[in-house]
């Protein structure tokens, strides 16, 4: 018999925690297989965030991180520039990269640090129970939001990849979706690209995946991946922002 | 190594580089920049790296990032950039990482000024950041020592795998003192002593038996198991404060009428004063915490000799160690204060005054 898919080596065997329905560990799946695809797994070291994924140490099977809230991008460059061997990435979500680390991730960016950085966005805060995020939608409900999100009182959701497509330095950016299996297979892509891009050493490397809360949300997993292709992506377009190795500014 | 005239900013600098620190990151702030900029011009004729970070609190995860990776590492600031620093140190702390940090004191609270002060003492010694948790502050009262501080802050951080602080003030970093360097360590000793923290730190990895998984990690969501963590640096914290305790005893003498206590910049002016009263025949002594934590309770205490009648702490601040020299002295002789705030030194001639007024 033939094994056509297995665990990625750099996942470890520790079950993953996340609330059913939810893509984390999609994502982080996709990661894994892109790092042993790469034959990074023993010269891969990651930053866990704070929020849903803040066990994130837990689950790749390699040295790994916790960072303070947002500040992933500047550890990441800290263990970077001590150990230039190590090939190094954050994993982060909305709150935590596009609010309290925006600075983190912005001067991260702007300096072409040698990292990838995988951002997850699923409009809401999940950990501490659905609150908004800077990526929440225009009129989206949430905990802190509970009359929706009035865009003239607390601002309009943020493009981060957008915005990283200002900075010259980034070397990679692209927004990629994991609503559908024909969507993971091209948030694969991006994820490969962005870790191959990284072991030879190209530059930052930046890929937003749009995600789901179900919980949070309060609909059933893949209704919430309906509400997110019908509500996120006509906002968060997925777009290849840059690709200096294919040539696409 | 002869003598050169240096700026305490630079000297620790220096002193860093030689005793193999490659990485630093760091914000302007006065009055430590010259220090940034130190870095700025010789890291990169090290070899090392230098990034003027977007803010004290990037700095401070940078350090946590390269501490993590098992590298020598520093960063400094003044007051402000101190308290942003603090998320951090903790997070140092918790994750027990070997970092150093130096704080070029000014005046506070707030925006302040940025003339020397003392009034960082809290911060540095009672918490400042959140948890239960301890730093080791070192006290220069001169360049010489605030230069050979650094490679002692660097060697304690990583014998204990703990954050340690060098608390200075705008006076050590501004003023300009011979110094004399401690040999540099080789870039052989230098990578000789990353690998040395390859049980731990962040690190190539091999396949097979020998595989490792190091987790740079300061949370523990079992209350249990977090419970053991912080006991665990208990019991390090125990080692050492009973093996790290430093303090200098100035003029200390079973004739001594008085006996003050100061540190840092206060305590070269309470020395002055100190060596006038003894040409008028007048006894008094001296101790000077070298650690401000662990802190030098049984120097104190072994101080208070039988003519000592008034114990005298005089510090730049309101009063911030005061209640450390009363927990020394336990009761047995009446403690008094005098300090001054506002970045304002004060003079020999003024301690000396305050010092009669007890005779």
């Amino acid at each position: 018999m033939e094994t056509i898919a297995s665990r990625p080596l750099s996942l470890t065997k520790t079950p993953f925690h996340y609330c059913p329905g939810c893509l984390h560990g999609v994502a982080h799946r996709l990661i894994a297989e892109a790092v042993d695809e790469n034959g990074l797994r023993n010269v891969m070291t990651g930053i866990a965030p704070v929020g849903c994924s803040v066990f994130a140490y837990k689950f790749f099977d390699f040295d790994m991180a916790e960072a303070a809230h947002g500040r992933a991008p500047a550890v990441a460059t800290g263990i970077k520039r001590a150990r230039p061997e190590m090939h190094v990435f954050t994993y982060q979500g909305d709150g935590d990269l596009a609010a309290i680390g925006t600075a983190e991730i912005i001067h991260a960016a702007n300096r072409g640090e040698h990292i990838s950085v995988f951002f997850v966005n699923n409009a809401i805060y999940g950990m501490t129970g659905g609150q908004m995020a800077p990526t929440t939608l225009p009129e989206m409900k949430t905990t802190t939001s509970p009359y929706g999100r009035k865009v003239d009182d607390m601002g309009h959701p943020i493009r981060m990849c957008e915005l990283m497509a200002t900075l010259v330095a980034p070397y990679y950016i692209e927004r990629v979706s994991l609503l559908s299996p024909a969507d993971i297979i091209k948030a694969k892509k991006a994820v490969a690209k962005a870790i191959k891009y990284n072991k030879e050493e190209r530059g930052f490397t930046f890929v937003e995946i749009i995600s789901t809360c179900p919980t949070n949300w309060g609909i059933d997993p893949i209704k919430a991946r309906d509400w997110a292709k019908d509500n996120m992506l006509p906002f968060f377009k997925p777009n290849c922002f840059r690709d200096r190795g294919e040539g696409v500014e | 190594m002869s003598k050169v005239l240096m700026k305490g900013n630079e000297a620790v600098a220096e002193a860093a580089i030689r005793a193999g620190c490659r990485l630093y990151f760091a914000y302007p702030i006065t009055p430590q920049s010259e220090l940034i900029e130190y870095m700025a011009k010789m890291m990169p004729k090290v070899g090392g790296t230098f990034i003027q970070a977007e803010s004290e609190v990037a700095a401070i995860n940078m350090v946590y990032g390269a501490a993590g990776a098992g590298k020598r590492v520093m960063t400094s600031s003044s007051s402000p950039g101190i308290s942003l620093k603090m998320e951090g140190i903790s997070y140092c702390a918790g994750a027990q990482l070997p970092a150093v940090i130096v704080n070029v004191q000014r005046g506070g609270p707030g925006l302040g000024d940025i003339q020397p002060a003392q009034a960082d003492y809290f911060q540095a010694t009672k918490g400042g950041g959140h948890g239960d948790y301890r730093l080791i502050v070192l006290a220069p009262s001169t360049v010489q020592e605030f230069a050979d501080m650094a490679a002692d802050a660097l060697d304690l951080a990583y014998k204990y795998r703990n954050p340690v602080m060098i608390l200075s003030d705008g006076m050590l970093g501004q003023m300009m003192e011979p110094v004399e360097f401690r040999p540099a360590k080789t870039e052989e000793e230098v990578q000789e002593l990353a690998k040395q923290h390859e049980n731990w730190c962040i690190c190539p990895n091999e396949d097979g038996v020998n595989r490792h998984h190091h987790e740079i990690n300061s949370l523990e969501i079992d209350p249990l198991v977090l419970e053991k963590h912080v006991n665990n640096l208990f019991v390090k914290y125990a080692e050492i404060e009973q093996h790290e305790v430093r303090c200098e005893e100035y003029n200390i003498n079973g004739d001594n009428e008085i006996l003050c206590v100061a540190f840092g910049t206060a305590s070269r002016i309470v020395k002055s004063a100190i060596n006038d009263l003894k040409t008028e025949g007048k006894s008094v002594g001296l101790i000077r915490p070298i650690t401000l934590w662990p802190y030098p309770y049984e120097c104190v205490a072994r101080a208070l000799h039988k003519n000592v009648r008034q114990v005298y702490v005089f510090e730049l601040n309101k009063g911030q160690m005061l209640d450390d020299v009363k927990i020394a002295v336990a009761g047995r002789c009446d403690v008094k204060f005098w300090g001054k705030v506002g970045g304002i030194i004060f003079t020999p001639g003024e301690i000396k005054e305050k010092l009669l007024e007890c005779f």
